[in-house]
C-alpha cells in the first residue's frame, strides 16, 4: 500500500493542463511557412518524396507531406517548419500552404454538418480502423488517450465495436485487402456518423499513393469530416482537431 | 565449394554465389541447419530471372559470424521437394515463394497463402476465402477474431478452435496490411523515396528498418561510414528498444487489469520518444536515419539531455517494476502462461526476444554485430521458461541494459566532421545483406543490383515473419481469456510481415 502511494507521489502531475496552448519540445516539424525568396523551384519540387510541393505559386500540400523536412534543409530561407501542431481541418484545400501564407490552418465552422455539433458536442465515441497503417499513427492515437494527453477528459473515446461508435478514424493508405472489412465496419456504425482520416497515408496515400496494392475507392463514396495531417499525426493535432470539429 | 561466405553488410558480385542443382541446394542448406542450433535461415527468397526463378538462401552462423549464401534456379513446371517437410523453419519462406511464383512443392505440410500480395501468382485466391484449418466435432467450437480488432491496433485474423474455454489450435491469417512495399522499392528511384518507404515498413521499428536500409545502401555504394553515423544509429536503436519495451510493459499491465502499472509505464515511454523528437523532430525517429549522411548529429548537449532524462526514467522504471514483480495477482497471470518449448523455438527458427525467452542465444548485436556494437561487450539477456513471465522479464532487463549501453556510449560523443563525402554510385551486379537487431529481433534486408546498378530485388524480412508461428504455438492449451496477454507479450508486427 505504502509502496503504491510512493509510486503515485513520484509520478507528480503528468497531465498536460491545457492541450490547446501546450508547447511541443524540441524541433517538431509542424505547419510550414514559405517565404517569397526566389529559388530554383524545379529543384525544390524535385526534392519531395511524395510530390507534395508544387510550383507557381510554390505550395506544400500537408495532405501529401511526410514532414521529412528535406525541403527546409536544402532551402532554409525558402521553407521553414514551425512548431504549430494545429494542422487539422475539415476542408482538403485548407491543407495546401501557399507561398506567403502565415495564418494557422482553420477548421471551417460553417462547413461542419449541423448534426455533428448537435450530437457529438459533449461525447464522441470513435472506432479506429487500421487499413495499411504502419503502427506509428496507431501508436499516436493510443498516446492521445494516455495519462499525459488524456483525451478522455473531453468525452472523446475509442470504442471496441462500430455499433457503439459515432464515427470512424482511418489510418493507412487503405490496402486492397482491407477495403472490404473497412466498408463492413463503416456500414455497421449507426447514423449520423463521421469519417476522420489520420496521418498522411490516410489523407493522400502518402508514399503509397500509386501502389497497386492500395484501393482508395471507399473515400470517393462519402464526405470526409476531418483531416489530421502528420507522419504520424501528433496527439496534440488529434485532440485539437477533434475538439475543433465537435465542440460548440 | 558450393556456397559463398559473407559477413553482415558485405557486398559481393552476384556471380560469385554458386548456382546449384536443386537436390544439392536442398542437401546443403538442410545440413547447415540440421543439429546446429547456432545456425538459422535469415532469408530465403526468389526473384525472376528471364523465365525462371532464382532462389537465394542465406544461412547465418552465430558462432563464426558468417553468412552462407547459395542459389538455385527453379521453374514452375517441375515439382520440388520441400525444405519444410524436413525443417519447419523454412515453412513461411517456401509458402511465400509458392505464393509469389507458383513454385510447386511436393510435400510441404502447410502450403497456404502468406499475405495475398497484389502480384501473387494465383489471383483466384483471395483473402476472403482463406482455407482455414477446421476440426469436425460436435464438442469443439471456433472463435474468429478480426481482421479489425477491439483496440487501436493493426488488422489480422485469428481463428481459434476451442474445447470449452481451452484453445486447442490457433491459426493466424495475415496480409491485410500488404501495401506492396518491396515492389515500390524498385519503382521509386529517388533515395529519399526509398528512405521514406523504409521508415514505413513498420512504424514502431522505424530506426531498425531505416538502419538496415541505410547500411545496405552504403555497402552497395562502397561508402565508408564515419564513426559519428554509427554512433547515432546505435543510440537510436537502443532508445527505440527502451521506448517500445516500456510501452509493451504498459500494455501487458492493461491486459491483466493492473491500472497503476499501465499508467506509469505508459507515461514513462513519453520522455524517451519526446527525446527522439528533440533530436530529430519526430517522436518515432522518422527522418533521423538517411544513407550516407548524418542527418541529425548527436551533440554533447543532446548527450547531457539524455542522461538527465534517463536518470529520472530509470528511478521510476525500477520502482514500478519492483512493485509489479512482487504482486501475486500479476505473477499468477505471467507464470506458465503461453509456454513455447525450447524444441519448438528451435524448429521454427525463432529470432530476437522470442528465441531468447527459452535458452536460445540469438542476438545480432553479438553474432553479426553491425555499427559499434562490438565495442559494447553486449551480453544477451537469456531466459529459460518460454512463458509470458520470461518475455516480460526480458523487456525489464533489456531496458536497463540499453540504458547502460547509452550511458557508456555518450561518455565519448564523436566529433562531427565538416567534410561531406558523397554516397557514390551503387555497384553493378551485386548482392548485399544487412542484419540489424531491432527491438523485436533480427531485421534482414537483401538487395541485388543489375548491370546498371539499379535494384532488381529488394527483400525485407521483419523478425515477425519467423515469430508469428511462436504465438500460435504459445496459446495452445491456454484459456482463450489469456490470448490478449500472450499476444501483447509477443507484440509482433502485422505491417512488417505483410509489407
Amino acid at each position: 500500500m505504502l509502496d503504491n502511494l510512493k509510486i503515485l507521489y513520484h509520478q507528480g502531475k503528468q497531465f498536460i493542463p491545457n492541450v490547446q496552448t501546450a508547447k511541443v519540445p524540441g524541433i517538431f516539424r509542424g505547419r510550414p511557412i514559405i517565404s517569397s525568396e526566389k529559388v530554383n523551384e524545379v529543384e525544390l519540387v524535385e526534392i519531395c518524396p511524395t510530390n507534395a510541393i508544387t510550383a507557381n505559386p510554390l505550395a506544400i500540400d500537408l495532405g501529401k507531406c511526410t514532414f521529412c523536412g528535406e525541403c527546409a534543409k536544402c532551402f532554409p530561407n525558402k521553407i521553414q517548419f514551425t512548431t504549430d501542431y494545429k494542422l487539422a481541418t475539415n476542408l482538403r484545400e485548407n491543407l495546401i500552404v501557399k507561398e506567403g501564407d502565415q495564418n494557422a490552418i482553420q477548421i471551417n465552422q460553417d462547413k461542419i454538418r449541423n448534426e455533428i455539433k448537435n450530437f457529438f458536442g459533449n461525447s464522441l465515441k470513435l472506432r479506429q480502423v487500421c487499413a495499411g497503417g504502419d503502427n506509428s499513427c496507431e501508436w499516436e492515437l493510443n498516446a492521445a488517450n494516455n495519462v499525459q494527453f488524456d483525451m478522455g477528459r473531453f468525452g472523446i473515446e475509442f470504442v471496441a465495436s462500430p455499433r457503439h461508435a459515432d464515427g470512424i478514424v482511418i489510418t493507412g493508405p487503405i490496402t486492397e485487402n482491407m477495403a472490404e472489412p473497412l466498408q463492413i465496419c463503416y456500414d455497421a456504425i449507426p447514423n449520423p456518423k463521421i469519417i476522420v482520416l489520420a496521418s498522411t497515408d490516410a489523407i493522400s496515400g502518402g508514399i503509397f499513393e500509386n501502389s497497386p496494392a492500395v484501393d482508395r475507392s471507399f473515400l470517393n463514396k462519402y464526405p470526409i469530416d476531418l483531416y489530421l495531417p502528420g507522419n504520424p499525426v501528433h496527439p496534440l493535432t488529434i485532440i485539437n482537431g477533434l475538439l475543433g470539429l465537435t465542440k460548440r | 565449394m558450393n556456397y559463398t561466405i559473407i559477413h553482415n553488410n558485405q557486398t559481393i558480385d552476384i556471380a560469385t554465389i554458386p548456382q546449384l542443382e536443386y537436390d544439392v541446394f536442398f542437401d546443403l542448406n538442410s545440413n547447415f541447419i540440421l543439429d546446429h542450433s547456432e545456425r538459422h535461415c535469415v532469408n530465403y527468397f526468389g526473384y525472376k530471372v528471364e523465365n525462371d526463378i532464382k532462389l537465394i538462401c542465406c544461412i547465418a552462423d552465430d558462432d563464426t559470424h558468417e553468412i552462407f549464401v547459395s542459389s538455385c534456379l527453379v521453374n514452375n513446371t517441375n515439382d520440388y521437394h520441400s525444405f519444410s517437410a524436413k525443417l519447419l523453419c523454412f515453412e513461411k519462406f517456401e509458402r511465400e515463394i509458392h505464393e509469389n511464383f507458383g513454385i510447386k512443392y511436393l510435400n510441404h505440410p502447410w502450403l497456404k497463402p502468406v499475405r495475398y500480395a497484389f502480384n501473387r501468382f494465383d489471383k483466384t485466391k483471395t483473402i476472403a476465402n482463406y482455407p482455414f484449418f477446421s476440426i469436425d466435432s460436435e464438442e469443439l467450437h471456433e472463435v474468429g477474431v478480426g481482421p479489425i480488432h477491439a483496440g487501436i491496433i493493426e488488422p489480422g485474423h485469428f481463428r481459434f478452435i476451442c474445447n470449452g474455454e481451452q484453445i486447442l489450435h490457433l491459426e493466424i491469417q495475415l496480409g491485410y496490411q500488404h501495401r506492396g512495399i518491396e515492389d515500390l522499392f524498385l519503382k521509386k528511384k529517388k533515395l529519399l523515396q526509398r528512405s521514406t518507404l523504409a521508415e514505413n515498413i513498420a512504424g514502431d521499428t522505424t530506426v531498425g528498418h531505416t538502419t538496415a536500409f541505410a547500411n545496405i545502401t552504403e555497402s552497395l555504394c562502397g561508402f565508408q561510414k564515419p564513426r559519428e553515423i554509427e554512433f547515432g544509429r546505435t543510440i537510436a536503436l537502443e532508445l527505440e528498444r527502451i521506448a517500445v519495451h516500456t510501452g509493451d510493459l504498459s500494455g501487458i499491465c492493461t491486459d491483466i487489469a493492473y491500472q497503476l502499472g499501465s499508467s506509469v509505464f505508459g507515461r514513462l515511454r513519453t520522455p524517451i520518444i519526446n527525446f527522439l523528437q528533440e533530436w530529430c523532430g519526430n517522436r518515432l525517429g522518422k527522418g533521423l536515419i538517411r544513407p550516407g549522411v548524418n542527418q541529425f548529429p548527436f551533440t554533447p548537449e543532446l548527450a547531457k539531455r539524455i542522461i538527465e532524462i534517463l536518470d529520472s526514467f530509470e528511478h521510476d522504471f525500477v520502482e514500478m517494476n519492483k512493485e509489479l514483480f512482487k504482486l501475486p495477482s500479476a505473477l499468477s497471470r505471467f507464470e506458465r502462461t503461453g509456454v513455447v518449448s525450447k524444441e519448438d523455438i528451435l524448429n521454427i527458427g525463432a529470432v530476437g526476444m522470442v528465441a531468447r525467452m527459452n535458452y536460445l542465444n540469438r542476438d545480432i548485436r553479438v553474432s553479426h554485430p553491425n555499427s559499434i556494437y562490438s565495442e559494447l561487450n553486449h551480453e544477451p539477456i537469456i531466459k529459460h521458461h518460454g512463458d509470458v513471465y520470461s518475455r516480460v522479464q526480458i523487456r525489464r532487463q533489456e531496458v536497463i541494459q540499453s540504458i547502460k549501453h547509452i550511458r557508456k556510449l555518450v561518455e565519448n560523443v564523436p566529433e562531427i566532421s565538416k567534410e561531406k563525402v558523397g554516397l557514390g554510385k551503387p555497384k553493378t551486379n551485386s548482392f548485399t545483406i544487412s542484419l540489424v537487431e531491432g527491438w523485436r529481433g533480427e531485421i534482414c534486408h537483401c538487395a541485388i543490383t543489375d548491370s546498371n546498378g539499379e535494384l532488381v530485388i529488394y527483400k525485407i524480412k521483419d523478425p515477425s515473419f519467423h515469430n508469428w508461428l511462436a504465438l500460435a504455438l504459445a496459446v495452445r492449451n491456454n484459456e482463450i481469456s489469456d490470448f490478449p496477454i500472450n499476444n501483447k507479450s509477443f507484440n509482433l508486427s502485422y505491417c512488417g510481415h505483410d509489407l
